[in-house]
């Protein structure tokens, strides 16, 4: 029969699986156990699991207070919101073009956005820095913002999208007589939101939790994202008090996990949906 | 008054020519076919003619007016796609109002319209609405007309497409291969409903099919196109009888016509290897001819009542309705034919058969393929009896 040797199956894959989670949970539970240590717990020689007394959320308490961790926060959605909304509406337009034109060059075009594809971001800091240092923007949103308005995956993801909505539908768009930009609002966004849903949320990811362009660009604690926020508070006001620290680094995770938990489902329906299929 | 005319348009795609040359005339209430083999340019003439293509050359005249440089959407047309093109995300009303929307409202009117500020806008929504539910009913589709398109049947469906095609009013509808997705039962059904709705609604028709059991069912007038020309333009029976090339008698007809060739003698008969055209045909005598004879107009009779060479039966259709009768050549000199009989035969494989054709009944072709005046002499070859 096959029923016992299924069901063997599914428990190996389980057990793997689960493994596989704990893994990769792992570290985010260890920084939750440390957020709620005393001080004495973190460097205490013995090994405790569970703190050995409850501080209750002191460290959050303290994390709050002894930088200004709410203006992290608020500088990363300010500049993740700019990104993304520029990337979107970048992105559409273009991917548009790239998926259905029939314009000379186009080919050309495409392959610029492939390489851009491929060009890991660090390679460009240099450059960028210097460009941002010459208009005057270090130190400012706009110097977080500008660099990433113009996303090659975006563009890359949407045309994907595009390519998959028939001809037709466009054509007989024209012939109800709407304009290409209504044609693009009306007709072909709405049936692309699953990709524009994943765009947005891999971009999320990627700009929240940026750490590299920010220690380029930002010198103060005014324009810090919360992971670059973080690391200077580290430095400057605690030092090494892991415990404060690491609840300040599960508060700068906590929104970015809740959106990823509230989305899940049409976020990997998006990324599946833009794969071949 | 002719609703559509298209005058000397061409088109050419890169080096190769798409189009040549085409020159049609769509009366009032008429459905004309453009028929022919994948790749002929039909579809590119229809779009074309809606204006998703440009024409090289030529012009588009709508209801007496030139509208080859006007974009799609200011033609008045309407069109139903190979695949509907039903918007996916849209409810049937919804994709029914939009031409109207787009019409009768303006930009900002339509962007604002959800957030009913003005009372003009109200006002034409309620009517747009109002034109939707009469059409819907006219249509059948006023229960689901509420629904997206992916929970309609594939022939509500087709109706929601055409709904969306003719609330414009426009007296011209162009059908590119609608019903090529549907199968064999549903197909003959949705072509009966879009003839019925173009005969109540008095459209002027133009259809683009590859199938010319279609072509032949629902048209007025067949535009057969081959190689990007139309080869002949004319009422079905006319293609079907009177063919002005052997590319046209090639194409129309199933089974395929039966051709051989003959040669012309000094009186304008033609021989074949074992028929005799008595004919008085417009050839100069020893010529090289192609004879096209349809199926139904081969004859079959039992060796001792026809006259004309015996050929062995390889293979018999029996569909019923008629048979369909493959004859071999066997050892005669006679070509190998299809014969159709009627309602059914008592020939079987392997039985030998007697074969008449008239001379009236036969085609004749130069090796060009061009039609050959004929007239016939008498019964050639025919049956005493």
């Amino acid at each position: 029969m096959m029923q016992p040797s299924s069901r063997l199956v599914g428990i190996v894959r389980h057990l793997l699986l689960a493994t596989g989670a704990m893994l990769v949970l792992l570290p985010l539970l260890w920084a939750i156990r440390i957020s709620f240590l005393p001080a004495e717990d973190v460097f205490s020689p013995q090994f405790h699991l569970l703190p050995s007394r409850w501080i209750g959320f002191e460290n959050y308490a303290r994390a709050l207070t002894a930088s200004p961790l709410l203006r992290f926060l608020v500088n990363g959605v300010v500049v993740c919101a700019a990104i993304i909304l520029c990337q979107v509406l970048v992105a559409i337009p273009c991917a548009y073009i790239l998926a259905k034109g029939r314009i000379v060059g186009l080919r050309l075009i495409w392959l610029a956005v492939l390489v851009g594809l491929v060009v890991p971001p660090a390679a460009l800091a240099l450059p960028l820095f210097i460009m941002a240092a010459q208009l005057g923007l270090i130190d400012t949103y706009a110097a977080l913002i500008l660099p990433w308005t113009i996303s090659p995956l975006g563009i890359f993801l949407l045309r994907q999208a595009f390519l998959r909505v028939p001809d037709e539908l466009i054509e007989a768009a024209r012939l109800d007589g709407l304009g290409e930009v209504e044609i693009l609002a009306r007709i072909l966004v709405p049936l692309i939101t699953p990709a524009i849903g994943a765009l947005i949320m891999i971009s999320l990811v990627a700009h929240w939790n940026d750490l590299l362009w920010p220690s380029v660009v930002v010198t103060s604690g005014d324009k810090a994202t919360p992971p670059f926020g973080v690391m200077l508070f580290q430095v400057q006001e605690i030092g090494s008090d892991y415990g404060p620290l690491l609840a300040g680094a599960i508060m700068i995770a906590a929104p970015l996990l809740l959106v990823f938990i509230l989305t899940q489902r049409r976020f990997l329906d998006g990324l599946s949906w833009t794969g071949s299929k | 008054m002719s609703v559509l005319v298209v005058r000397g348009v061409s088109k050419s795609f890169g080096a190769g020519s798409v189009l040549s040359g085409i020159d049609l005339d769509i009366g009032e209430g008429e459905i004309v076919t453009l028929l022919g083999p994948s790749g002929c340019g039909k579809s590119t003439l229809l779009r074309i003619i809606a204006g998703l293509e440009v024409a090289d050359t030529g012009a588009i005249e709508i209801g007496g007016r030139d509208v080859s440089r006007l974009a799609p959407g200011a033609r008045n047309i309407a069109m139903v796609f190979q695949s509907l093109a039903l918007y996916p995300h849209l409810t049937g009303r919804q994709n029914m109002a939009l031409p109207l929307r787009v019409r009768r409202l303006g930009r900002w009117q339509r962007l604002f319209s959800p957030l009913r500020l003005s009372q003009s806008v109200r006002t034409i929504e309620r009517e747009i609405d109002a034109a939707v539910d009469d059409l819907a009913a006219r249509l059948a589709i006023a229960e689901v007309i509420d629904r997206v398109p992916a929970r309609l049947s594939g022939g509500q469906r087709q109706r929601v497409a055409i709904g969306r095609a003719l609330i414009r009013d426009s007296r011209l509808l162009l059908l590119d291969e609608p019903l090529s997705s549907l199968d064999a039962k549903v197909r003959a059904q949705a072509r009966e409903e879009i003839v019925q709705i173009q005969r109540s609604f008095g459209l002027s028709c133009v259809f683009v099919t590859h199938d010319q059991g279609e072509a032949l069912a629902i048209s007025d007038r067949i535009a057969v196109m081959l190689g990007g020309r139309v080869a002949q333009f004319d009422t079905p029976a006319e293609i079907y009888r009177n063919p002005v090339s052997l590319e046209v008698a090639r194409f129309v007809g199933t089974p395929t016509i039966n051709c051989f060739e003959g040669i012309v003698d000094a009186q304008g008969r033609v021989h074949t290897g074992s028929f005799l055209f008595d004919t008085r045909l417009a050839a100069p005598a020893g010529d090289t001819v192609t004879v096209a004879v349809r199926p139904e107009h081969v004859r079959l009779g039992p060796a001792r009542e026809l006259s004309g060479p015996v050929l062995r039966v390889v293979r018999v259709e029996d569909h019923g309705h008629d048979g369909l009768v493959h004859l071999g050549r066997g050892d005669s000199l006679a070509p190998a034919l299809i014969a159709r009989s009627g309602q059914s035969t008592s020939l079987r494989s392997g039985d030998e058969a007697r074969v008449a054709i008239a001379a009236e009944e036969a085609l004749f072709f130069t090796r060009d393929g061009a039609r050959l005046e004929s007239t016939p002499v008498r019964m050639a070859d025919y049956a005493r009896g």
